[in-house]
């Protein structure tokens, strides 16, 4: 591309004036899908640590736990938001009840993974210092396995975001609304402003969970991972 | 239990399993936009994995690819291309290549440049040039990982290939996105189960092309596991 189509093209698919007019409507969408995105997670991780858990306390139910959880993660998002409607309706649960599942299948594994990877040693030094079991999750196994937990919901919070766009088929969707807009006016300025919010939003979270990472686990720092 | 019934019924009509909008033209329309889609960003990403991976240049941008991928909201891509390009397979090619390519480039990056020091070593002990270590030696050896790349883009190219329905183009969407225009629950059901099938079905198939491919000496490492703990950890 030459400097002088550049312009041009940036003309073509943002009308900037459009953008003025719409600065509810778009922070709306924005204010949407922050939501879906944040309900997902937390009903996500809610649900998936339980799980975890009992994956790792009994060994048996590992590979059914991820056996079922990786047969869903291969059901097409719109698939799985339409399967749902029978049962939900159009209503937000579809959308939230669709968004959890794929949250679920990427934190469960992550979390088992993280706390099998706890060196056994470490497990028995607590044993011997006498720690109750619950005792040593909380304090030992759960924060050594927080590096592996926190990928997790990092994976899981960015694949959200953009999940939470095809949730505009069902009539939710936050930015995806802006698609589904621009899809029916012919008329691209809400596509690229609904593209590039989303990405920014995946980088934000993103950016705010390495931070986040950082500050809870200072030991792995020198680690160079 | 009636919506059961209605999908049995819906999915067992021999008049769906024939015609242009039958079954059968469907999923040969959605095998064809996924085939071409990873076959093309197949042919994007593996040089430029390997590449990187051989070169060591660049591997930043390979490691951190798929999770920026991850970011890329497809629906919006088809649709934006779709108002620029019109009607057609391009808004749909150009969203699916976009989704497919991280996870080839990451995946083919890490295959090569994991292949363990001491054989590359060797290999160039043994009088070998850089391009025939690739192709003789890290190439076969980083064949899991590539495979396993290869494998996770076309499975998420299959269920994503059903938004081509929604700019108008065939495939298997079309029940769903049909259905869900008409309300008509059982089509929309028995699209999603068959969407879902094609995916578990790729999933399937390409595990036994990568146990035909990679070679005997290197299968079993643990492809996936291997992946996974890498890039997790690289991210």
């Amino acid at each position: 591309m030459t400097d002088s189509a550049a312009p041009v093209l940036a003309a073509e698919l943002i009308r900037w004036e459009w953008v003025g007019r719409h600065l509810d409507d778009i922070r709306d969408a924005l204010v949407q899908h922050v939501e879906l995105t944040g309900l997902a997670l937390l009903f996500g991780l809610l649900l998936a640590f339980p799980l975890a858990l009992s994956a790792v306390q009994w060994p048996r139910l590992y590979g059914p736990i991820l056996g079922v959880t990786g047969v869903l993660f291969t059901i097409p998002s719109l698939a799985l938001f339409i399967l749902l409607i029978p049962f939900t309706g159009l209503q937000i649960q579809t959308a939230l009840i669709g968004l959890t599942i794929y949250t679920l299948l990427i934190l469960v594994r992550n979390i088992v993974e993280g706390l099998r990877g706890v060196d056994n040693d470490v497990r028995e030094a607590a044993q011997a210092m006498g720690y109750t079991r619950a005792r040593q999750l909380f304090q030992v196994e759960l924060p050594l396995a927080l590096p592996v937990i926190i990928a997790g919901v990092r994976i899981a919070t960015v694949t959200t975001i953009g999940l939470v766009t095809v949730t505009a088929l069902i009539g939710w969707g936050g930015l995806g609304q802006l698609f589904i807009e621009g899809f029916t006016l012919n008329f691209s300025t809400p596509i690229v402003v609904g593209i590039v919010l989303s990405a920014l939003l995946a980088f934000t979270a993103d950016l705010l969970l390495v931070g986040l990472q950082h500050r809870l686990t200072p030991w792995a720092r020198s680690g160079g991972g | 239990m009636t919506v059961i019934n209605q999908v049995v019924t819906w999915l067992t009509d021999p008049a769906q399993w024939s015609g242009p909008d039958g079954i059968p033209v469907r999923t040969l329309q959605h095998l064809y936009y996924s085939l071409l889609a990873t076959a093309i960003a197949a042919a994007i990403a593996l040089p430029i994995g390997v590449f990187i991976g051989h070169t060591g240049r660049g591997a930043l941008i390979a490691v951190n690819l798929t999770n920026l991928g991850r970011a890329i909201p497809t629906l919006g891509i088809i649709i934006l291309v779709f108002t620029l390009a019109g009607f057609g397979i391009v808004p749909v090619l150009v969203a699916l290549v976009a989704l497919a390519v991280p996870p080839i480039v990451t995946n083919s990056y890490i295959g090569v440049r994991s292949v363990d020091r001491d054989v590359r070593e060797a290999a160039e002990g043994m009088g070998m040039r850089g391009r025939q270590v690739l192709w003789q030696v890290e190439l076969p050896v980083a064949m899991p990982l590539i495979m396993a790349g290869i494998r996770t883009s076309a499975v998420q190219v299959v269920a994503t290939a059903t938004l081509a329905a929604f700019v108008g183009l065939g495939g298997l969407g079309r029940y769903l996105i049909d259905g869900l225009s008409q309300r008509d629950l059982a089509q929309v059901v028995g699209g999603a189960i068959l969407v879902a099938v094609l995916a578990l079905l790729t999933e399937l198939v390409l595990g036994r092309v990568q146990a035909l491919v990679v070679s005997p000496g290197v299968a079993g490492r643990g492809a996936d596991a291997a992946v996974r703990a890498k890039v997790e950890k690289a991210a």
